[in-house]
């Protein structure tokens, strides 16, 4: 595996080849805000959080699925991508009902954290206040629609981690909805192992346990990291 | 240096925000030193006067009542701030948003959800009549300071309180930012 030579930051960094901006950032020790990146499963730049300048570039990259190259140059942390980071997480607020004070997810939210780490104090954009659905026809877990962000999370892990493939999108633009199987009520699908994957992976409070309350969400994220762990070093590590 | 005219106000809100005022102890014998309260539900004034120093606003604009208050208060008050997550997002104050205008609303309320004599109030002056979308204080009128929290903790409201007091530009650290 060849070695690639960059810049992030103004630190001078060696990488491998196949790693993303993401990955090598993290390795030296330079957080670059993720929102629907989850470490195991591949990613897919749905929320730009992780958008990076890259010199030379106009566009900005999204750090998690832009492969290194010899001699790039990246700023991770401007006034401009500041700017762009806090409004992603204001419109993201704005167009669903994101009502943090009687969320199970509070104070346990990656959206929330992102919000406080931008500095957001509040949302310049006008609220769509959508009429959007709760399903909980699953007798362990129920999906949110309010709370969700389409970061996909529960998609990926289903899938890949998974195996099973239940959830996935319909619809265009705001209409967008995580469905399971073939846009039936969760607890009527034929694929669910109820395995709890996506549970564990969702950042916000749309996915949920059944009879948690407010603030009361329990997800443990290192169940999803001791498989991918396992699978792909074959260290089974408790 | 002169004494801070300091009021609070309550609109759409629970009054939590204000609990959590209270909550401030014997810091409010402190406050008591540095500031007159000039106008707010915990104390006899029936108008808002003019020229205060500084509001705290509870709750979000939900009806033509908070409307013309927030006015008011913007219209005699150096800095206005967004107290609460009510006041700052709409947060439980605004839930009633996605289920449409204030006729639906109504009709749910007072309706729908009745046990005993259902109808909407229409007499005059009764109650205030609602607005057909719940906003944050913003929305309507220039906010100058935002304190979210659901209730924000009284360190936060000390915070603000004693830098506004002493005359200089209160800016929050982030972690005093988090709604909820």
């Amino acid at each position: 595996m060849s070695v690639k030579t960059l810049t992030i930051d103004g630190v001078l960094v060696s990488a491998r080849a196949d790693e993303t901006v993401l990955q090598v950032g993290r390795h030296h020790g330079i957080d670059i805000p993720t929102l629907c990146q989850l470490d195991g499963v591949h990613s897919v730049g749905a929320c730009r959080l992780c958008l990076v300048e890259v010199a030379g570039s106009a566009k900005l990259q999204a750090a998690c699925i832009s492969p290194v190259s010899e001699g790039m140059v990246i700023q991770t942390d401007t006034p401009r991508l500041r700017e762009y980071r806090r409004t992603i997480v204001e419109l993201l607020f704005s167009e669903r009902n994101h009502i943090c004070a009687v969320c199970v997810a509070n104070r346990n939210c990656e959206l929330q954290d992102l919000a406080v780490r931008f500095g957001m104090d509040h949302v310049r954009f006008d609220y769509l206040s959508p009429q959007v659905e709760v399903d909980a026809s699953h007798e362990r877990f129920g999906i949110d629609h309010n709370r969700c962000i389409l970061c996909t999370r529960c998609v990926r892990v289903c899938d890949e981690l998974e195996g099973v493939h239940t959830w996935d999108l319909s619809g265009r633009g705001v209409h967008v909805r995580v469905i399971t199987d073939l846009n039936q009520p969760w607890g009527e699908s034929e694929t669910c192992t109820s395995c709890g994957k996506c549970f564990h992976a969702c950042p916000t409070g749309a996915i949920f346990q059944q009879g948690s309350t407010i603030a009361e969400i329990d997800r443990d994220r290192s169940r999803l990291q001791f498989i991918v762990t396992a699978r792909e070093k074959k260290q089974w590590l408790v | 240096m002169a004494r801070v005219k300091l009021a609070t106000a309550w609109l759409g809100g629970c009054s939590g925000c204000h609990m959590s005022f209270l909550d401030l102890d014997e810091w409010l014998l402190q406050l008591a030193v540095l500031a007159d309260i000039v106008y707010s539900p915990l104390i006899d004034a029936k108008e808002y006067p003019a020229n205060v120093d500084v509001v705290l606003v509870e709750g979000a604009v939900a009806n033509e009542e908070h409307l013309r208050m927030a006015h008011t208060i913007r219209q005699r008050t150096k800095f206005v701030v967004a107290f609460g997550d009510c006041a700052v997002t709409g947060n439980v104050t605004s839930l009633r948003n996605p289920l449409g205008g204030a006729e639906v609303v109504l009709l749910r309320s007072y309706v729908e959800l009745t046990d005993c004599r259902p109808g909407i109030p229409t007499a005059a002056g009764l109650l205030p009549v609602l607005l057909d979308r719940v906003t944050p204080l913003h929305h309507v009128v220039p906010v100058d300071y935002y304190l979210p929290g659901c209730p924000p903790p009284a360190a936060h409201i000390r915070f603000l309180l004693e830098a506004l007091a002493g005359g200089s530009e209160a800016d929050l650290p982030a972690e005093m930012l988090r709604f909820g």
